[in-house]
């Protein structure tokens, strides 16, 4: 195909973009300690959390960003962001749905969330976040008879400081990197889990992010525990209104499974990429890491990204405990002219474990994404073993993907396959598709539908869904 | 039904047809035979509209309407099926998903709605059957790990599907074993009828004891030098092609 015809198809406006006006209630830009005492005392925190969170910061002022992601973007003013910004009278908080603001609804309807109806039909237990603040928990009582806890990261440090305190910052330590200390200074909200021992988690849980309120950087922290034998199902979601100023993501979500314990975290990301140009788009930086810190646990990380200007994000497994397995299958999206740079890590240090890597990436448009892991086997994971996938698929000749894998085998006994292709949109594929009579904007969705497949059946259910038809939003418009 | 006037063809500026002339009429079974490299399956692909070919002069005219103001899927759903020398593997994406697809699309165009779950499997478990197809090979990826003649038998599952009115079927009988082109001769002699044509283009005459073809043309160096009845296919199997271009230059 003339790559004029692609370049005039890869154009594709965002679906989901408008903005909701909601009057917050925002720190003026800048960051120093009194920006965290503010954050802090707005939570109504312990001092121990006020403390912790100074403790980073002080760590952040002497790091320095990342610069060897394969990413270009301008230098980020961290004194031009607010740190804070919440619904105006967090107090007043709505108990119901009837009670959450209709506009806030209207907003969830426009994203194809009608939260009551989804919510009870899926039976799903929808926790969402609204800027920075949780505005409505819903199925709390089910899950509170399973003895499961679900609610913001401020509740739980608030209800449940124990045990806040005992797994906080114990898989991405506050000094991290660069971005997971900013997150671990200021972080506003997110999500807790805690799923006692033995307990399968009765439903799916989900929360959908959205980022609003204009130059505010969104610190989300997510922190799932999974007891001996507990399982729990994680899906995250996010979609966020069209803005003129690119927005910084520093989220930090952290994993822990106790023995024969089972996370499967999947995540859904719809991102604002920015116009043609780039501008305007979503800064994602994102620490992701799960530690399957007992003998046979499990994590599983499955991520569809699709949007952001840019993003950075290496979902990680430390597999420390024996026998304990790490899952990671991700299928990213890029177009126009995002940016992404995402793989995960592997880190095996138990005996016996095992990971698999499924790696799928898609560039259309003049977007440049690359795909970067790491298995790392240690001295004492004896028989350890990887096997890693990582496949390209390119439309349209202006755009790149380069894979970079990494391997540091500390273990005469394991055993690491890894596999990789990279491929055009064969014009043949769709050449047979279109001569059977399928138009050519739905064989583009077939068969790059039919790439992912791999890691949309890891998806729950309802999910692979929604997956497949984000995926066709993407790309509408990048053939055809 | 199918036209073909003075057609030349040029890929990446080298001259491939030169002014090649055709006519298809409805009822009617040709088949093409020539060397390697003359032209056989850039014909085809031209009339199905393939990327990459300029034609520098001439017409087709399918069902008398000019086919290079249609789309690729226009033309297909207009009724026109070329079948694939190397049929394309297409992971992740069923058979039978593609199947469906196709000829919802071709229904669709025809202003009719999508065929129901229930005729729609009836159907295709009946022509795979046909074409002694397991059924587990609608749940596989497109051709994907197929072997040569399993694709083969596949291009004619979905002949038999979408019902062409002109099916053009290049090579269908190459990587076949003998019992395999039985099947594939017999499905496509089951399209045969008053209204429908088939274009086949092949090496051998042996396909052509299974599908007896109404016109045999010879197509050497992009152009047709010569057409007789199926008797000329005995004759180039025998004598190949040599006498045909001395004939020819004379
Ligand atoms: N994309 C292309 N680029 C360059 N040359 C091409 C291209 N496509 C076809 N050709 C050339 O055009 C000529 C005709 O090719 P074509 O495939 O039509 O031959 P054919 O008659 O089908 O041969 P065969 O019997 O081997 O299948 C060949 O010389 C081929 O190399
Ligand atoms: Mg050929």
């Amino acid at each position: 195909m003339a790559s004029e015809e692609m370049e005039q198809l890869v154009r594709r406006e965002y679906k989901q973009g408008f903005v909701t006006d909601i009057e917050s209630d925002t720190v003026p830009p800048g960051l120093d300690e009194s920006t965290i005492a503010f954050i802090s005392q707005k939570k109504g925190e312990p001092q121990w959390m006020l403390e912790w969170r100074l403790e980073a910061y002080h760590q952040w002022l002497k790091m320095t960003p990342p610069s060897w992601a394969h990413l270009e973007y301008p230098p980020i003013d961290y004194q031009a962001i607010s740190y804070f910004s919440a619904p105006k009278k967090p107090e007043d908080r709505p108990q119901s749905l009837d009670e959450v603001d209709p506009k806030l609804l209207e907003t969830y309807e426009k994203l194809g969330i009608p939260l009551h109806e989804r919510a009870a039909l899926a039976g799903v237990a929808v926790d969402a976040v609204f800027d920075s603040v949780s505005v409505t928990t819903t199925f709390k009582e089910k899950l509170h008879e399973a003895g499961v806890i679900f609610c913001s990261i401020s509740e739980a440090i608030r209800e449940y400081p124990e045990l806040v305190r005992q797994y906080l910052g114990t898989v991405v330590p506050q000094a991290d990197n660069y971005f997971a200390a900013l997150n671990s200074a200021v972080f506003t909200d997110g999500s807790f889990v805690y799923v006692p021992e033995g307990v399968k988690c009765p439903m799916e849980l989900s929360t959908y992010f959205r980022i609003n309120a204009a130059n505010t950087g969104q610190f989300e922290r997510t922190l799932i525990v999974c007891d001996k034998q507990a399982q729990v199902s994680y899906l995250e979601g996010c979609t966020a209104p069209m803005r003129d100023e690119n927005q910084l993501h520093a989220a930090v979500v952290e994993l822990v499974a106790l023995e024969d314990a089972y996370i499967k975290y999947s995540t859904v990301q719809n991102w604002y990429p920015g116009d043609e140009d780039g501008k305007g788009g979503i800064y994602n930086f994102v620490t992701k890491r799960g530690d399957c810190r007992g003998d046979r646990s499990r994590i599983s990380w499955t991520q569809v990204e699709t949007g952001s200007a840019i993003t950075w994000k290496y979902p990680s497994c430390m597999l420390r405990g024996k026998e304990s397995i790490g899952e990671f299958y991700s299928v990213a999206v890029t177009n126009g002219r995002q940016q992404a740079d995402t793989g995960t890590k592997m880190i095996h240090i138990g005996e016996g474990t095992r990971s698999t890597i499924v790696a799928k990436g898609i560039a259309a448009g003049r977007s440049d994404q690359s795909y970067r892991g790491l298995v790392k086997i240690g001295p004492r994971a004896k028989g350890a073993r990887n096997y890693t996938q990582c496949d390209s698929l390119l439309i349209g000749d202006q755009c790149g993907a380069h894979t970079f894998p990494y391997q540091e085998i500390g273990n005469s006994t394991a055993t690491v396959e890894h596999e990789a292709t990279t491929s055009k949109i064969a014009d043949d594929q769709l050449f047979y598709c279109r001569a059977r009579g399928i138009d050519e904007e739905d064989a583009v969705s077939m068969i790059v539908n039919g790439f992912c497949k791999d890691v949309f059946q890891e998806l729950p259910m309802e999910f692979a869904v929604e997956a497949e038809a984000l995926l066709n939003v993407t790309l509408e418009g990048s053939v055809g | 039904m199918l036209e073909v006037k003075d057609l030349h063809v040029t890929v990446e500026d080298k001259a491939i047809l030169n002014g090649l002339n055709l006519t298809i009429n409805a009822g009617e079974v040709h088949a093409i035979m020539g060397p390697n490299g003359a032209g056989k399956s850039t014909l085809s692909a031209v009339i199905a509209g393939k990327d990459g070919y300029e034609v520098t002069q001439g017409t087709i005219l399918f069902e008398g309407q000019d086919i290079f103001e249609m789309e690729i899927e226009e033309r297909a759903r207009a009724g026109l099926l070329l079948g694939f020398q190397y049929p394309i593997e297409i992971p992740g994406v069923k058979n039978i998903y593609l199947l469906k697809a196709a000829l919802n699309a071709q229904r669709a165009a025809r202003g009719e709605g999508e065929i129901p779950a229930p005729e729609f499997m009836k159907l295709v478990r009946e022509k795979s059957a046909e074409m002694k197809m397991d059924p587990s090979f609608l749940q596989r990826a497109v051709n994907e790990g197929f072997s040569g003649g399993e694709k083969k038998r596949n291009e004619i599952l979905q002949m038999l599907v979408l019902q062409p009115k002109l099916a053009m079927l290049d090579e269908i009988d190459s990587g076949l074993d003998i019992d395999a082109m039985k099947v594939v001769a017999s499905g496509v002699n089951s399209l045969r009828s008053a209204d429908r044509a088939i274009l086949l283009v092949t090496h051998y005459q042996r396909l052509l004891n299974h599908i007896e073809p109404d016109r045999v043309h010879v197509l050497v160096d992009g152009r047709i030098v010569k057409s007789g009845d199926k008797e000329l296919a005995l004759e180039l199997e025998a004598r190949g092609y040599d006498w045909v271009l001395e004939e020819s230059a004379a």
